[in-house]
């Protein structure tokens, strides 16, 4: 199978046009000590059919989500995508164009992510929103670099109810750059003030705090603001699960300087992980030093509304070393998605969405707490995830459940060995009464035994 | 075509398209769940559209956009190739679209199977020992690659070295990453051939003694040549303890032809929206994994597939020595299922093909036009070539302007001012997925331009006449920058001549 269309006569006459006898002539500048001088060792083409067969065999080895029934978030989370997105998303003249670098025949693309520059705003009520960047981690990632500035020295502190994930990523960052990152510590599964308060100091740059957290807590955010802001910190708000901003007051209102967030929950496929999708939006003062593309609307030649990139000299390809990032895409059409979804949803079923979120996830809450062995681990308040202790080791149960058929909550163990047997568990809007009351029952089954 | 309305400008308060399940359980008051201090006290102003407003709103805004798929796209250094549709239906499928990235390894055995495998076939392109699939842009793995250097070398107590070595035909985002990785940029010039000017290499070495961390290059370079001294390069650059970095997004010349592991290269990224055919979205998401020499193996990021007969697929941690993650997750996974339909798809001899066309018509179309246009380094191209439009420039039109003319044709601009070391450059790469009377059809257009050029410049300068907007106001867009819809904002309305745009 090939996608190349002239036949071997044809590349034969072109060659000929150009005065060469062979295309071995046109690889002569290929040093010979350098030229491969055997086939790759790779699998032998395939026609499209058993491609095709491949490939749905391997798929057909994963457990998905449309097989299985899925209490798992975590970072990752699980909503439904109504029909119109992929098929909105899939018109070829989006999915097949690049970076509109002529803007003439890129209004399409150049518009929708205007629009989605505006609808991360709305959510996140802050002033401006980049195009978008990698994903959640390096999301955080950029927010510090632009809060340690161009010399990429100070401190960042992270609290330890930021996904493990972002922390492990920020951490690399932090030491090629040259920043110091700390930890806070938690007190009750949230931030603890206390140790906020005292790790503050005068080489502080960013502070950096989930909301809803990790665990799903709702953090104290306008008391964490309060503290932040005494000194000359960034408050930075990470969010892994932006369906909660439907319910839950937007950073905007409580005075983060710096909103990043994983937008995947927004429209797109978990898709085991990846491609994800970076938010990235803050305050008008610091337009200048965002990372990555931003989209402007201006006027043409001919006195119309049209779109560009712009701000441009912030970027790569013109301030090279001098770059606020190196970052030189964005995640377009997962942006796309998100905003098919949004406009979709709209404002009253955004609202909605993020209310049954809650409430299905309370509902759940309560129902396996009361099974005997089982209680919250924090009393804190939650959005769509909450902390489970287990009167069982997770690992056991969450094998017990996967055969029948239901993926069991995230095991804390690995991250977080001071909470003991824990199951950070996740219910969204896709999550019926039923399933809830089948996963209910089987966590009962399972651990039957021990308090008979 | 007329404009097409903003959709906050749509649609009316109260209307709404998608519709929730039905609540199966109490619909307490979301006060009486959590404190009221956290409820959002006012709903987020997003559009109050029906579904068939936001259908034919963003069908309207593709009628609007120019792909690979509406036509001819010889933008350099991006390889627009064609995007296979197979590719996209393989990536949709449940068992990969549907997949939680943290469910057990029991349940995604086919998940971690592919990317091994893709792993090894990466590696096997490249001459590399291993490969991480995590970054997820070429840039990623730019900062990946350098981070792992630099690890290396603190690992030797030589973290003292601090200087990379980059061509001033490079990307601009080589010395972006290395600013990133907290090394300080030394560009080596361009020879007269188009390859890195040895004796600039010489003294640059010299006078950074000690001091080389690594040398970032593209082979072939952004003006499409192939560096004929790479092994030379390599040698000096290795002697005086530097690594040498392969920036892939040119790797679509040499796919089973040459290697960069047996050029020298220690650690290569790939562009797979390139090479691999997985589309380009728009600009994003694409992916960036790296392959590594042996000897940076340790220092990968983690974790990495593994298998063995008795557990089958498995996640292993990185070791001690490893970076640390540099994303959350595995990968842009869906885009790594496309690469790998695109490899099963071609095979190695397949494979090879693509790159000699490639070459082939890169070579047929600078031929056709190095009699119109200024050709500065004439010589064999490889996959792309760059033209200068200065010949142009003293009759008056200059690249950006040819730029905006191709655009009257139905076909995309080639990529201009870049690399920056070619006055009005405008770098061409036609890729092996297009016919050949596309490339004509392509000649024919170019010759034509230069005919305007010299006979009726008017024509050009006021291109493009035939999309939806003419030339837009790029010091208007960064003077006043206007980045999001507000309600009632009337933008632009206060001084809306049109713009006189150069």
């Amino acid at each position: 199978m090939s996608y190349v269309p002239n036949t071997t006569e044809e590349q034969r006459e072109m060659l000929r046009s150009i005065s060469a006898k062979s295309i071995e002539d046109l690889l002569a500048p290929i040093p010979k000590a350098v030229r491969l001088k055997r086939p790759l060792n790779l699998p032998a083409a395939e026609p499209e059919r058993d491609v095709r067969r491949t490939l749905t065999a391997l798929a057909e080895q994963n457990a998905d989500l449309d097989h299985f029934v899925s209490f798992l978030g975590a970072g990752s989370y699980e909503h439904y995508v109504p029909s119109a997105v992929p098929h909105l998303v899939k018109r070829s003249e989006f999915y097949t164009s690049y970076t509109p670098y002529q803007p003439e025949v890129s209004q399409g693309m150049l518009q929708a992510t205007y629009e989605f520059q505006t609808m991360v705003c709305q959510i996140t009520g802050m002033d401006v929103a980049n195009a978008s960047l990698y994903d959640g981690a390096t999301a955080v990632v950029e927010a510090a670099l632009l809060a340690v500035g161009p010399n990429g020295t100070g401190e960042v502190l992270v609290s330890r109810a930021l996904d493990p994930q972002y922390r492990a990523t920020l951490q690399t960052y932090a030491h090629a750059r040259g920043f110091t990152l700390r930890e806070v510590e938690l007190e009750g599964g949230v931030t603890s003030l206390g140790a906020l308060e005292k790790a503050l100091g005068p080489e502080t740059r960013a502070v950096v705090v989930q909301h809803p957290n990790f665990f799903g807590s709702l953090e104290d955010v306008r008391a964490i603001e309060r503290i932040v802001h005494a000194t000359r910190a960034l408050f930075v708000v990470a969010i892994t699960e932006p369906a909660s901003l439907g319910a839950l007051e937007p950073p905007g209102a409580y005075g983060a300087d710096i909103v990043v967030a994983e937008g995947q929950s927004l429209g797109n496929a978990q898709g085991y992980g990846g491609p994800a999708l970076g938010l990235f939006a803050t305050r008008e003062e610091f337009v200048r030093r965002l990372p990555g593309r931003l989209v402007g609307r201006t006027i043409d030649n001919r006195g119309q509304d049209g779109y560009v990139l712009t701000l441009q000299t912030r970027e790569q390809h013109i301030r090279r070393e001098r770059a606020t990032s190196n970052i030189c895409t964005n995640q377009a059409l997962l942006a796309v998605a998100a905003s098919v979804y949004l406009a979709t949803l709209g404002k009253q079923g955004f609202a909605e969405l993020s209310a049954q979120c809650l409430r299905r996830a309370h509902y759940a809450q309560r129902r396996i707490c009361a099974i005997p062995g089982f209680a919250p681990l924090f009393n804190q308040p939650y959005f769509d995830e909450f902390v489970v202790k287990t009167p069982l080791p997770p690992a056991e149960i969450n094998t017990a459940l996967r055969d029948l058929g239901i993926v069991g909550g995230y095991d804390l163990s690995r991250d977080y060995p001071e909470l003991g047997d824990a199951l950070l568990f996740c219910v969204t809007e896709t999550r019926t009464r039923e399933e809830i009351e089948t996963l209910a029952a089987a966590l009962e089954e399972i651990v039957g035994g021990e308090h008979e | 075509m007329s404009s097409e309305k903003l959709i906050f400008e749509k649609g009316h308060p109260g209307r709404h398209t998608f519709v929730l399940p039905a609540m199966d359980v109490r619909e307490e008051p979301l006060e009486a769940l959590i404190p009221a201090e956290y409820v959002r006290a006012e709903a987020a102003p997003l559009p109050e559209v029906s579904e068939i407003e936001v259908v034919r709103h963003y069908t309207h805004l593709s009628q609007r956009n120019f792909g690979v798929d509406s036509g001819f796209y010889p933008l350099g250094s991006c390889t627009m190739k064609y995007n296979s549709k197979i590719n996209e239906d393989m990536a949709a499928l449940p068992g990969f679209a549907r997949l939680h990235p943290l469910q057990d390894e029991s349940m995604t055995q086919g998940a971690i199977q592919l990317l091994f495998e893709l792993e090894g076939y990466l590696a096997e392109i490249a001459g590399m020992k291993r490969v991480t699939l995590q970054p997820a842009a070429g840039a990623h793995g730019e900062i990946t690659g350098l981070m792992i250097i630099k690890a290396y070398h603190e690992q030797r107590g030589e973290g003292h070295r601090n200087v990379v070595l980059i061509p001033d035909g490079a990307h601009g985002t080589n010395p972006a990453s290395a600013t990133l990785a907290n090394y300080t940029t030394v560009e080596l010039k361009t020879d007269k051939r188009g390859g890195v000017d040895l004796a600039s290499l010489e003294e640059v070495l010299k006078a950074h003694k000690g001091q080389i961390a690594a040398l970032m290059m593209t082979n072939p370079n952004t003006l499409g040549l192939f560096d004929e001294n790479i092994v030379e390069i390599a040698k000096r650059v290795h002697d005086e303890g530097g690594q040498l970095y392969y920036d892939g997004a040119n790797a679509n010349a040499i796919l089973g032809i040459a290697r960069p592991g047996d050029m020298g290269f220690d650690v290569v990224h790939f562009n797979l929206h390139k090479t691999c055919s997985t589309p380009h979205g728009g600009g994003g998401p694409g992916a960036g994994p790296i392959g590594v020499a042996e000897h940076l193996v340790p220092f990968l990021p983690g974790p990495l597939p593994a298998y063995n007969e008795r557990d089958g697929y498995s996640w292993r941690d990185a070791g001690p020595l490893s970076i640390g993650r540099v994303r959350a997750f595995h990968g842009n996974f869906l885009i790594l299922v496309r690469a790998y339909t695109y490899i099963r798809t071609y095979g190695p001899d397949g494979l090879r093909h693509v790159s000699d066309s490639a070459v082939l018509n890169a070579n047929y179309l600078m031929r056709a036009l190095q009699d119109v246009y200024d050709l500065p380094f004439d010589r064999t191209c490889m996959h792309e070539f760059v033209l200068s439009a200065s010949r142009q420039k003293k009759l008056g039109v200059q690249a950006l302007d040819i730029a905006k003319r191709l655009l009257d044709f139905g076909m995309y601009a080639p990529t201009v001012y870049f690399p920056l070391i070619v006055p009005e450059a405008m770098m061409i790469e036609p890729t092996e997925t297009e016919t050949r009377e596309t490339l004509d059809e392509f000649i024919a257009v170019m010759r034509r331009i230069a005919r305007e050029a010299a006979e009726e410049p008017e024509v050009i300068h006021e291109a493009p006449h035939d999309t939806v907007v003419g030339r837009l106001d790029q010091t208007r867009a960064a003077r006043q920058p206007d980045l999001r819809w507000r309600p009632g904002a009337d933008h632009n309305k206060t001084t809306r001549e049109p713009a006189t745009v150069s």
